[in-house]
């Protein structure tokens, strides 16, 4: 009887948790970085700072997909797509930042444009050198695309894998179509080179701290909104939804407006982990969209234990730490690592390890109470 | 019998909060709440719905009856707006097309349905399970803010006491008896105040005492509601039947009471038996 | 193209072997006297001989002329003979005779001159091959010697065709010849008569050169007589719509032939997703492991490409489908009823499968050699070729598509197979290991996947991401034809093969697939069970 109350605490409590030590760790990580002199064993390398900001914009990353994946049973193998294209969004607004200081000068023209032998900027990319134009065009675009294939797909109910494969090849497409140059969007090479954000210096110390923290606040942010949304009867009705869709049909709800709605939601934490993202690593290209990375997030999400928030963001900073160290150990090996991962997980860990967590934890508590 | 009163006290609370109200209008100015007219489905040349007629009047318990594959479950899957038919018309009242309606607009209607499987929502509590299928706005903005005025908890926890779960109120809903399940799902009937009820296989898998229990819930509810129900167990149908209805291939074979269908020759030779 | 030149000039030998067999020299003296000149003749009466040698050796001089345009006719400097020369990759060059091919020992480069020959040369010598072959025995070959001819007639080369004409037998010599000679007619002669009725034979042919000198005469601008003019603008209206003809065919054939690869892609995929509803995410590796095997067998036995081939079929459908059932009893038993799950871990081992490759080959493409009878083309005339191993492939698809349907609907584990997907707990009650036909089904279709690979081997490189290239397009040729459905598979591979073929001139490659991936996506939104769906009540749920 107290088995779910139980649990709807310890996941209050540790969401709480949670986001104490995410602002502990911003605000100190921030601090050491910025305060304590370089040459002090307590300081931590800018290096770090901007390696800490990926991995929060993974994290961000992780928790749309466990939105939508965990809490609604949809398994979005496209939400990188979404990503990229908000990371793009930024990416054009950086690029146009550049002015005159592209190798080839001109003010007008990125230096890839100039390279095609371009005359005039396309369209598209007009208002982009407005920073607030920009944010707006890398939420409209991917909240825009998740409503009309949302919309599309839902509507005509088309679930489980079919649904998969849809989004994996949603991305495969928008892949191909950003690998060419006719696209203007900087084709095999993408968008790069970036020189400052705002007239900050992307390379200066503050600029990367600033950055990173900006991350931790969004997620944080996203966090709780998330929170939120979970705890209210919306929740309940999209956890009916995962569970029970003809069901929730015949309560009354119009499940496939919440599917679309909670896509959308989805869709625009992706985007902002990718306009938050290219900042910090001062790249993005076609890769970005490509189907292994997608898939990848979902591996983040499923270790970390899908349908827990706290769960997702665990298992993408832990996947993340795992290939950096991996990949810098034994390159060869990372692939089979995360292959493995992935049969390990879905055979032997089905609720991640966060619901190994809560599992023990209940059990103990309730051989308490029954002491 | 103590529960006849909160029944007949929330549809009083109705006319209290006008959002509870339906919002179309039923016009039963004929005492016909659902009519069925001409229906023919098939899948792959087979028939499952063959040119069936059914009138169920306002009020009305109804029970049907037929052998596995007779078309009582799809019937209800058209009424309900699941799958659509090659012919026919239905209509809920006079004026309420239904096949143009989805299966949520006709559940906002006022149309609920029990399936043969019990189908509760396993991964909350018995609680949350009401509450979803509370008579609110069913919308998503609505949704995200809504809480529980006094009147509702208090509804939702006499359906509780009424379909004997008030303890196993905050259990989650997959850890209930196969019995407790199908008692939710009726309470999540009750709660959302339906005009029109469909039960399929409500006793599948109650003991006798709760089979007992459920004839005299769906005898009481008859009157403010209408109920039709589709068992198989002759006892039950027996117990709370006033009109039944046999189906036969996709068709309506008989109709008349209990007795009067019994002693139907047809009826006799295709699925009571000779033995009857 | 080169295989027929090739066989010609064998079955030429053969003859020039029979004819001089008889003689000791097998030349008369006047022959010899001009062989004789020929090693310290300069190229300018090296071009005079080889006419003489024409005239007076004839046929015979045909495996000289050829040796000789391929650059191979040296003198041995002892002796001042005239030796054909072979020139292995490493060692001293192999010498051999001219005219009967009998070894001549073995020589350095030092004690051997070449004959030297240069373009004009070459193409005399070309004309004369053609000239002598004009009345070889073989068909194919006097019709290659026409096509040497074509277009560069002159009159006595002209009055040799008409000759040949009267005598010729076969229909498509015929043709060419008379093409030959109305395109000659049309540029030689300046009355108008002769050019239209030159034009009018020449309407239906598909050469290049015809449509070139035609396209001349049409031109606004052409110095030619009026009705010759209309003659020649109504015969280039011809020849295009003709040749629009054949590029529609070609683009089909191309159609088809894409169609075919995503059948065989995809046929494993609607077996294991399609009838058994497990979606496997590593039948791409499977088919890559298929294509590998094919390249390791080729290695094993560099000698015999055309065997290994032959043996790489059955290997491969056992590596893959080994690979399968090992997959199907290790993970995916375990999640039953649970796809997405099934999905994430078979992606995991795809992803090793991937890696494992990778670390065993390296990650460069590997090149699989085509055995003798898969390459060249079938040509079915001037403007249509279609290239064998695309035609072979084409039938093999459908090969494969006729036995797994076979299997299917006539055998045993057919019956067990449909018996299960239809009804799991009802099958286990009559007895049907059901753990068991899982296992024969999911290698059946891992099987499939892996002899896919050994066709695809044929037409690309072989690689560690062969595999992911055709994993989507396989997913999207099931769903769309229809899960569970081999013939919904059938046609939706070859329609979307076409489709995507039809689009590719209009808008590009790459948009081209973009665009067939957003008509899949749409197209599943109005009928999401795919073209051929199954009904029925249980379909619903």
């Amino acid at each position: 009887m107290t088995e779910s109350r139980s649990m709807l605490r310890l996941s209050g409590r540790e969401g709480t948790l949670f986001i104490g030590v995410l602002f502990a760790v911003t605000v100190l990580a921030s601090l050491a970085n910025l305060v304590i002199p370089e040459d002090s064993f307590l300081h931590v390398s800018t290096y770090t700072i901007t390696l800490l900001g990926k991995y929060l914009c993974y994290a961000l990353l992780a928790l749309s997909v466990d939105v939508i994946w965990g809490y609604c049973g949809i398994l979005s193998l496209g939400h990188g797509a979404f990503f990229a294209l908000g990371g793009y969004g930024m990416g054009m607004y950086l690029m146009r930042q550049i002015g005159d200081r592209g190798v080839y000068g001109n003010p007008e023209l990125p230096d890839f444009m100039v390279f095609l032998n371009w005359q005039e900027l396309p369209w598209y990319w007009y208002g982009f050198d407005n920073f607030g134009f920009a944010m707006l065009m890398a939420l409209l675009v991917p909240g825009v695309l998740a409503f009309v294939f949302g919309w599309l797909a839902f509507r005509s109910r088309v679930t489980g894998v079919y649904l998969s494969i849809m989004t994996q090849a949603l991305t495969y497409a928008l892949m191909l179509a950003f690998f060419r140059n006719e696209m203007g969007f900087g084709g095999n090479n993408g968008l790069t080179d970036f020189k400052d954000l705002l007239g900050f210096d992307l390379q200066a110390d503050g600029t990367r701290v600033a950055l990173f923290m900006a991350t931790a606040l969004c997620l944080g942010g996203a966090f709780l909104a998330s929170r939120y949304i979970m705890g209210s009867r919306l929740g309940r009705v999209i956890l009916s939804i995962r569970d029970g869709e003809s069901r929730a049909r015949f309560l009354g709800y119009r499940t496939e407006l919440f599917k679309v709605w909670l896509f959308v939601y989805s869709a625009l934490l992706a985007a902002v982990a990718g306009i938050l993202y290219v900042p910090q690593v001062g790249i993005i290209n076609p890769g970005e969209f490509s189907p292994l990375n997608s898939i990848e997030v979902v591996v983040w999400v499923a270790v970390g234990g899908r349908g827990t928030l706290y769960g997702a963001v665990i298992g993408a900073l832990l996947v993340n730490y795992a290939k950096t160290r991996f990949t810098a150990i034994l390159p060869e090996g990372w692939l089979f690592a995360l292959g493995a991962l992935f049969v390990y997980v879905t055979l032997l860990l089905p609720h991640g390890i966060a619901g190994w967590f809560t599992r023990r934890f209940a059990s103990k508590s309730v051989k308490e109470a029954a002491a | 019998m103590s529960w006849p009163a909160p029944l007949e006290e929330m549809r009083h609370r109705d006319r209290v909060f006008p959002h509870l109200r339906p919002k179309a209008k039923v016009d039963v100015s004929k005492n016909v709440l659902l009519y069925v007219e001409g229906v023919s489905v098939s899948f792959d040349g087979f028939k499952a719905l063959n040119n069936l007629n059914l009138y169920i009047n306002e009020g009305e318990l109804r029970c049907l009856i037929g052998a596995n594959g007779a078309g009582k479950t799809t019937m209800m899957d058209v009424i309900t707006g699941k799958t659509p038919c090659d012919e026919g018309t239905v209509y809920f009242g006079q004026s309420i097309d239904l096949l143009k309606r989805s299966e949520p607009e006709i559940a906002q209607l006022g149309i609920g349905r029990k399936f043969q499987k019990p189908t509760v929502f396993e991964a909350q509590s018995v609680f949350a399970n009401l509450e979803l299928a509370l008579k609110a706005s069913k919308g998503i903005w609505y949704s995200l803010r809504a809480s529980l005025s006094g009147p509702q908890r208090d509804r939702i926890d006499e359906i509780l006491a009424l379909i004997n779960l008030s303890e196993a109120r905050e259990q989650l809903a997959g850890s209930l008896s196969h019995g407790q399940k199908q008692w939710l799902e009726i309470g999540m009937l009750l709660v959302s105040d339906p005009r029109l009820l469909f039960l399929d296989e409500p006793v599948a898998g109650m003991t006798a005492q709760e089979t007992e229990r459920t004839a005299e819930l769906l005898n009481t509810l008859a009157g403010d509601h209408t109920v039709v129900v589709v068992e198989h167990d002759m006892e039950f149908v027996r117990s709370i039947a006033r009109t039944v209805t046999v189906l036969h291939q996709g068709s309506v074979l008989a109709e008349g009471t209990m007795d009067e269908v019994q002693n139907h020759p047809e009826v006799i030779e295709v699925y009571l038996g000779s033995d009857e | 193209m080169r295989a027929i030149l090739a066989s010609w000039t064998l079955v030429a030998l053969m003859c020039c072997l029979g004819s001089t067999a008889n003689a000791e020299s097998g030349q008369t003296a006047a022959t010899e006297s001009l062989l004789a000149r020929l090693p310290s003749a300069n190229l300018r009466e090296t071009a005079t001989l080889v006419g003489e040698l024409e005239q007076s050796g004839g046929d015979r001089m045909l495996p000289l002329f050829q040796i000789m345009l391929d650059g191979r006719l040296y003198s041995r400097k002892s002796d001042d003979a005239l030796v054909a020369v072979t020139q292995p990759p490493t060692g001293d060059w192999v010498l051999t005779d001219v005219f009967t091919g009998a070894s001549l020992g073995t020589a350095t480069r030092r004690e051997v001159s070449k004959v030297r020959v240069n373009n004009r040369l070459r193409v005399q010598l070309r004309e004369a091959i053609a000239r002598i072959q004009l009345n070889a025995e073989d068909a194919g070959a006097r019709l290659a010697a026409v096509d040497t001819l074509f277009g560069d007639l002159n009159d006595s080369s002209a009055a040799l065709l008409s000759e040949r004409r009267d005598l010729e037998t076969d229909d498509k010599v015929k043709g060419a010849i008379e093409e030959a000679l109305a395109l000659y007619r049309l540029r030689s002669s300046s009355e108008p008569a002769v050019q239209v009725a030159a034009l009018n034979v020449l309407a239906e042919s598909l050469n290049t050169e015809v449509r070139y000198a035609v396209e001349q005469l049409a031109a606004a601008d052409s110095a030619a007589a009026l009705p010759v003019r209309n003659a020649a603008r109504k015969a280039l209206t011809r020849i295009d719509s003709n040749l629009e003809f054949y590029g529609f065919l070609e683009q089909l054939f191309f159609g088809l032939s894409l169609g075919s690869v995503l059948l065989l892609a995809a046929i494993g995929l609607a077996i294991t997703f399609g009838v058994m509803g497990v979606i496997n995410m590593a039948h791409g590796e499977m088919i890559m492991l298929g294509a590998y095997t094919t390249y390791v067998i080729q290695l094993l036995m560099p000698d015999h490409i055309g065997l290994s081939l032959w043996i790489a079929i059955p290997a491969a459908f056992l590596v893959s489908g080994l690979v399968g059932v090992i997959i199907e009893r290790g993970v995916i038993r375990f999640l039953k009823g649970r796809p997405l799950e099934t999905l994430l871990a078979t992606f995991g081992i795809s992803l090793i499968l991937q890696q494992a490759v990778r670390t065993i080959f390296s990650p460069l493409n590997r090149q699989v050699a085509s055995p003798e009878w898969m390459s060249g083309s079938l040509e079915i005339n001037a403007a249509l070729s279609i290239t064998y191993n695309r035609l072979y492939i084409l039938l093999f698809a459908l090969l494969v598509f006729a036995l797994l349907q076979l299997i299917l609907k006539k055998t045993s584990l057919g019956l067990n197979v449909r018996a299960v997907s239809q009804n799991r707990d009802m099958a286990k009650a009559m007895g049907i290991r059901t753990e068991w036909v899982d296992a024969m089904t999911f290698g059946l279709g891992s099987g499939v996947a892996g002899v896919a690979g050994v066709a695809l081997s044929q037409l690309t490189n072989v690689g560690p991401n062969l595999g992911q290239s055709y994993i989507i397009d396989s997913f999207m040729v099931v769903v769309f034809g229809g899960v569970g459905n081999l013939l919904g598979t059938l046609v939706g591979g070859f329609t979307l093969g076409v489709a995507n073929k039809f689009l590719e001139p209009m808008t590009g490659a790459v948009l081209a697939n973009i665009l067939i991936l957003v008509f899949i996506i749409l197209f599943i939104q109005k009928r999401p069970k795919g073209l051929f769906p199954q009904k029925g009540r249980a379909a619903n749920d």
